[in-house]
Order: structure tokens, then sequence, then C-alpha cells
């Protein structure tokens, strides 16, 4: 028999606190009438109460630290298992329908089983109509953007063409019709349910109908102004970056986001700054050293204030 | 079958007002023969499962009643679903009973 501290997860100058508290841990975790059909939990359970009955009575605690007394035949007798009665038809007594209830009705047929007990009292030759099917489609993220038509190919082997819309949201489901299941005795077939999961993009993130992204410009770009060429979900364009312009400054391209679709209007593109001093530079770093700003400023300032 | 009195003397730490309560709750449905509660063998069992949940478990007195609620169904369905083997057992050939049993074998896989 295993050492009732070790069981019950103890160290031997546990309070009897502690023994209750241990106890109470395992017996929620393992007690055999909230674990029915384990016997695993039941053997556990014999053994965590066994140890509690010697460590939480300070006599019998004592005794057995002073070797006195065995860790085994500490087993309480058990009476008699709720678990037990209640499987047998005794526990009918105790049915939420009621002891008179039947045992089995229909209701609890179709409620456990679907319509496995049912289908004898539809008519089986006549035309039905195919079950529908569910897949998941990965659209890469300008595709979900833009539109694009991807080929799916069915676990049966068959291959479906799926045409992703523009402006398709993640987790949007499309719907092909007479794609699914075959249909019964002439009856039409069933729709393939195409659930459409879409994959990141390295630097474009999308919220609803805007896309933003980080856009690195050099020192010379931020500080005296410029066309620089941006990304955008439709392909490059120039854009003006303003003069004296800082990390972390957002410009937007109007409607260059998610192109319209449906009745949404097109979305915008935030580019946010980020200015890059780039590779060691000694002709820069002897001006820097030389140089004494017009109006000088902390960039921590704001820090300073609030700490 | 034994009486309340047999009941809380045999059981450690039972309160009889508490299993007067419990029965007023209709937590336990003990036979009443004329003004004498008879508790069967399940009804002993129940007693004493609801004591080690309070007691031990510490499930309190407004918890208690959801706790029975999902006890008994889960055993309302046991006993369904092993009703339901029973006559699978004696009804059902038993090249179909190794069919059924190989497809759900599949399907927690």
């Amino acid at each position: 028999m295993e050492d009732p501290y070790v069981t019950l997860g103890l160290k031997r100058d546990a309070s009897q606190d502690d023994i209750r508290a241990a106890y109470r841990k395992l017996a929620k975790q393992h007690h055999p009438d909230l674990n029915p059909g384990n016997a695993a939990a039941e053997a556990k359970f014999k053994t965590v109460a066994a140890a509690n009955e010697l460590l939480s009575d300070p006599d019998k605690r004592a005794r057995f630290d002073r070797g006195e007394l065995d860790a085994a035949g500490q087993e309480r007798p058990s009476g008699p298992s709720y678990r037990e009665q209640a499987e047998s038809t005794a526990g009918q007594r105790y049915s939420r329908a009621g002891p008179q209830s039947q045992a089995w009705n229909e209701a609890d047929f179709s409620d456990l089983f679907g319509s496995m007990f049912n289908q004898g009292r539809r008519p089986n030759n006549g035309p039905r109509p195919g079950e529908d099917q569910r897949y998941t489609l990965t659209a890469a993220f300008l595709d979900a953007v833009n539109g694009a038509t991807r080929r799916l190919t069915l676990p049966d082997g068959r291959t479906l063409d799926v045409k992703i819309p523009a402006g398709t949201a993640q987790g949007q489901v499309l719907r092909l019709r007479g794609q699914g299941g075959n249909g019964v005795a002439g009856g039409p077939g069933g729709d393939a349910l195409i659930e459409i999961d879409i994959a990141s993009h390295r630097f474009f993130e999308r919220r609803g109908n805007d896309i933003s992204f980080v856009l690195p410009v050099t020192l010379a770009e931020a500080a005296l102004g410029g066309s620089v060429q941006v990304p955008t979900p439709a392909g490059p364009v120039m854009m003006r970056i303003p003069s004296h312009s800082d990390s972390g400054n957002e410009l937007r391209l109007r409607g260059r986001g998610v192109p319209k679709h449906g009745g949404a209007a097109a979305g915008d593109l935030h580019a946010t700054l980020r200015v890059m001093v780039g590779p060691s530079d000694p002709a820069l770093e002897a001006f820097l050293k030389t140089w004494k700003p017009a109006q000088p400023f902390n960039p921590r300032a704001e820090m300073e204030e609030s700490s | 079958m034994i009486t309340i009195d047999v009941l809380v003397s045999q059981t450690e730490g039972l309160n009889r007002a508490d299993v007067e309560l419990w029965v007023r709750n209709d937590w336990v449905k003990p036979e009443a023969v004329g003004n004498v509660l008879s508790f069967g063998e399940i009804d002993v069992a129940r007693v004493i499962l609801i004591h080690e949940l309070r007691d031990d478990l510490e499930v309190n007195d407004a918890a208690l009643p959801i706790v029975l609620s999902l006890i008994d169904q889960l055993y309302d369905l046991r006993r369904h679903v092993r009703q339901l083997g029973e006559v699978i057992q004696e009804a059902v050939p038993s090249d179909l009973r190794a069919e059924v049993l190989q497809e759900l074998a599949a399907r927690n896989r």
C-alpha cells in the first residue's frame, strides 16, 4: 500500500487543514459516482479515502508517524454504492422523467440517435434530396481581397472550381448548389458548403474592408518628403510622403483597400510609416556630431511627464 | 428497508434534520408507510452520496439540486444505453455487431 502522504501529495509536516484540502481536491476529481464506468477513478478514490481516513484522525496519524500503524487495512467498509443502485432498474426511482415513466419512448430514441429509428416511417422509395457536405478551403490573403477561382479536391477525388468573391471575409461559407451528396431516386443533389479560411499575409493586415501595413522609409524620405512606390492589393502605386513625416504617422490611400463588392464601398489602405536609419554612414554620423538642432526636442517628454 | 433512526445511527456524521430536509426537497424519495419513512438500498446510497457531496466535495445547498439533476440525467442515460446494448446483444447478429463496433472505432480515431 502506498504511503498515505504520497497518495494525498503532502509533506509529512502537513497540517490537518492541508490534509482536508488535499483530500477534498482529489475526491472531487475521482468520486466514483461522478465517474461512472471509470474503474481507474474508483480505485484511485479508494486509496485517497483510505489515506484520508488514516491521516485525518490525529491519533491514528500520530501512531502511523511513529510506525505503530500500518498504512494497509485502513479502507472504509464501503456502504452501498449509489452508482450500482442507480444503474440497476432500482435507479428508475430517481429518473428525471419520474419513477412511473416508460423506460423508453420514441422521443428518447430520436433525441439520442437522431433519425436512425424514424427511417421506417418515411417512404424509402420516393425521391429525396442529397445531403449537404461541408468543406474548408484555405484562401490566400489577396485571393480573398480581390476574388479568385480556386480548385478544391474533394475526399472522393472529385474537383470543384470554387469562385471566391472579392471581399470574402474570414469564416464566410460559400454554397455550391447541387455539388453535395447525390440525391436519392431522382431527388436533387445536396449542396457543398465551403468555409473560407483566409491565410495571413506577409505585411498586409485586414480590418473589415480596410487594409493596413507598415511602410518603411529612409531618414531622407521622412525628413524631406518624396514619392515612393508602395504595394496595394491591386498592385504597386506611387505615393507622396509629405516632408517632416515621422515614424508612426499614418498615410491613407482612399479606396485602395478591399475593392467594392456587393453593397460595400471600397475600403482604404493605411500605411504606417517606420523611419529606418539604415547601415552605418560616416558622413551622416559626422554631420550629426556637429549638428546643433534649431529646435532641440525630447522625444521622451511624454513618458517623463506621466511617470 | 430501514427507518430514518437506523440510517442516522449507522452513518457517521449524518444529521437527522438534514435527511428530513432532503426528503422534503425530494432529493431523496423513501417510501412512506403511514407516518414512517422507509429507506431502501438505493435511498440509503443516495443519502450517503448527498452527504459526501456536501461534506467532502463542498457542494453547497444551492448547487446540490443542480448536481443531483445532472447525476440523475447521467444515470438515466447510462441505463438507457445499457438497455440498448442488451437488446443489440440479443437481437443483432454478431457479424453486424462487429461491423458497427469497427465503424465506431474508426470514427473515434
